[in-house]
């Protein structure tokens, strides 16, 4: 399991490499660079944005800026942000509980609604609950992201209750350590539903399915015979192994969830990593994007590796080292 | 007290249909008469062979025995009793005298248990009084009888062969003491090799164990020379009943001397 695990996280060398270079390039090749907003300003001399260029090294070819972005970075500096004007790890380190916060939330959120009643919908397979919920569930990925943030968004502006927007409230420095919690998860609630009921949608019909097909299997007739009573079998035999699937898209859902909480931080005004990404794009501000995706990255690879170390630990055929 | 003479099993005019649902709405468009008006019966401590094509219905006349399947009309009756229509907290008795051996030893043993839990969970269920201490000597003692190691107890079904596999299936079968076993297919499945010593250990623990069985094979080779009687089924239906011997001599159906052409030749 060791050489396993170590062998996962050197893999991920150079798909890093890749990734990183990839995005440089989408950056470099995407017109305009940082320097744009002083260029469309007349009264801001030539010679200070040519000055300006150089001390960020935009006047060199695009290779050479990769290799010296890669210098730093492998030696653990992710530089400054030019926006900013702070340490690039500075600024992700503000960030990046938020969405971390909002990921685990919705991934909680989905599979606590999901399992639940993709084992009753399985249960009672025909059943008015059955149809209901597979109605309910194409209509819920049927319906953007987007449009379902826009609606969040204007669901707490007309009715209340729910804030519009943020982290926490302003006065959030003046309540009691509980009252804070509180706040903190007040601003939560909404983009966690946005970002999780898609996920929530697709994970039940897959958790209906896999049970439909583990209560067809033959050790389920074999429970039956030995004369095991209907409820444990259910948790015992059919739950147990329905599961394993969902346990292998967990790695995935790390993956939908962090572009999901691109567009959701971005609607919503949720002050994460999705939104941080998406304005250090539009201001083409390098060196935040490209440790994003690298944090993003790294994330997406970890999550798969846990979601694989898991699976191998509830399902006693998968083992990694010979 | 049923006599000595009542048959062990008494089955009259079974049917099992299955409906065929189409559509959105899973509308019943039709049935499959999987098992169409059969009668038999089987004397304690004998074995009857069943035969028939694949779809024959031979595996739904098992399991209509052991109640894995509802049967749609008849009776059956084991050592006298009429148990066709029991709901299943009053059959549960009948789930420690009779039990099944099935075709697949690959997916009838949970993957996610130990083979001491899959054993076990049958003596818990109908030896409440035993300790773990005791399940545990029960379960390498079972483990004996067909064959296999104590130490086995605590792996995986994925640790182990096809042969192996059904042993264990065998075991399983046997903790909870029965009387009557539904073998379906209990070696199709497996290599040509091994399908002998499997055959040989169920007519092993027959004699020693006084069982009787129910013997579902699709070709007449595996089930003559274990069989006392044999059943030849077509379609739902017994197309002929009589002694392995008379079979082989003097088939009368059509369907029978078919299956008996395709019975190799020494
Ligand atoms: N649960 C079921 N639902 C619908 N049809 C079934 C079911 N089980 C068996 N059948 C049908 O009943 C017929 C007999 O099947 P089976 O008893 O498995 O035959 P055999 O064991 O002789 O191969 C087949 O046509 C099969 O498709
Ligand atoms: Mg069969």
């Amino acid at each position: 399991m060791k050489t396993y695990i170590l062998r996962r996280l050197l893999l991920m060398i150079p798909m890093l490499l890749g990734v990183s270079l990839l995005v440089f390039v989408l950056v470099y090749i995407s017109p305009g660079n940082y320097l744009d907003v002083l260029k469309a300003q007349r009264d801001i001399p030539a010679e200070f944005i040519a000055k300006k260029e150089r001390e960020l090294g935009l006047d060199r070819p695009w290779y050479m800026q990769y290799v010296s972005w890669l210098g730093r970075t492998v030696r653990g500096d992710f530089g400054e942000s030019w926006s900013y004007r702070i340490p690039v790890i500075e600024l992700l380190a503000q960030r990046a509980p938020a969405t971390l916060a909002l990921s685990l939330t919705s991934l909680v959120f989905a599979w606590a609604i999901a399992v639940p009643l993709g084992v009753f919908a399985a249960v009672y397979r025909n059943s008015i609950f059955d149809k209901l919920s597979a109605l309910s569930a194409y209509a819920a990925l049927s319906i953007p992201e987007f449009f379902l943030a826009l609606l969040a968004v204007i669901f707490a502006s007309q009715w209340g209750g729910f804030p519009t927007g943020g982290l926490s409230a302003i006065d959030h420095d003046y309540l009691s350590p509980v009252g804070q919690l509180w706040d903190y998860v007040h601003h939560l609630i909404l983009p966690t539903i946005v970002l999780g009921i898609g996920g929530a949608a697709g994970l039940m019909r897959v958790m209906r399915t896999n049970m439909l097909d583990v209560i067809q299997s033959d050790y389920v007739m074999t429970a039956r015979a030995k004369g095991v009573p209907g409820n444990v079998i259910m948790f015992r035999h059919v739950l147990r192994n329905a599961i394993n699937p969902l346990v292998t898209s967990l790695g995935f859902a790390f993956s939908g969830l962090l572009s999901g909480a691109v567009l959701v931080e971005n609607v919503m005004n949720y002050p994460g990593l999705g939104q941080l990404i998406f304005q250090a794009f539009m201001r083409k501000d390098r060196d935040v994007v490209m440790a994003a995706v690298i944090i993003g990255s790294s994330m997406l690879i970890i999550g798969n590796l846990i979601a694989d170390i898991l699976l191998a630990w509830v399902d006693p055929r998968i083992r990694y080292d010979k | 007290m049923p006599s000595t003479t009542t048959p062990l099993l008494q089955v009259e005019n079974l049917k099992v249909h299955f409906p065929i649902t189409a559509g959105l709405l899973q509308r019943r468009v039709g049935e499959v008469k999987a098992v169409d008006d059969v009668s038999f019966t089987i004397e304690r401590g004998t074995t009857v062979g069943l035969v028939g094509e694949s779809g024959s219905g031979k595996t739904t006349i098992g399991r209509a025995l052991i109640r894995l399947v509802n049967p749609t009309g008849g009776t059956i009756r084991y050592n006298g009793k009429d148990i066709t229509f029991l709901r299943e907290s009053q059959f549960r008795p009948y789930r420690k005298k009779i039990q099944i051996i099935f075709q697949d030893p690959y997916n009838s043993l949970n993957p996610r248990l130990t083979i001491f839990k899959i054993i076990s969970e049958a003596l818990e269920i109908h030896f409440p009084a035993m300790g773990l201490e005791q399940r545990r000597a029960r379960v390498a003692e079972l483990l004996g009888k067909v064959g296999l190691k104590p130490e086995h107890m605590d792996r995986y079904p994925h640790e182990f062969s096809g042969g192996q596999r059904q042993r264990i299936g065998i075991a399983r079968a046997l903790a909870v003491e029965p009387e009557f076993i539904v073998c379906d297919e209990p070696v199709s499945a497996l290599d040509v090799s091994v399908q002998a010593q499997i055959v040989n250990l169920l007519q092993d623990l027959q004699e020693e164990l006084g069982l009787t069985y129910l013997f579902i094979a699709h070709d007449l080779a595996v089930v003559e020379h274990i069989s006392d009687f044999v059943l030849v089924m077509n379609q739902g239906k017994i197309v002929e009943a009589a002694t392995a011997d008379a079979i082989y001599q003097n088939p009368q159906d059509p369907y029978t001397k078919r299956l008996l052409d395709a019975v190799p030749k020494i």
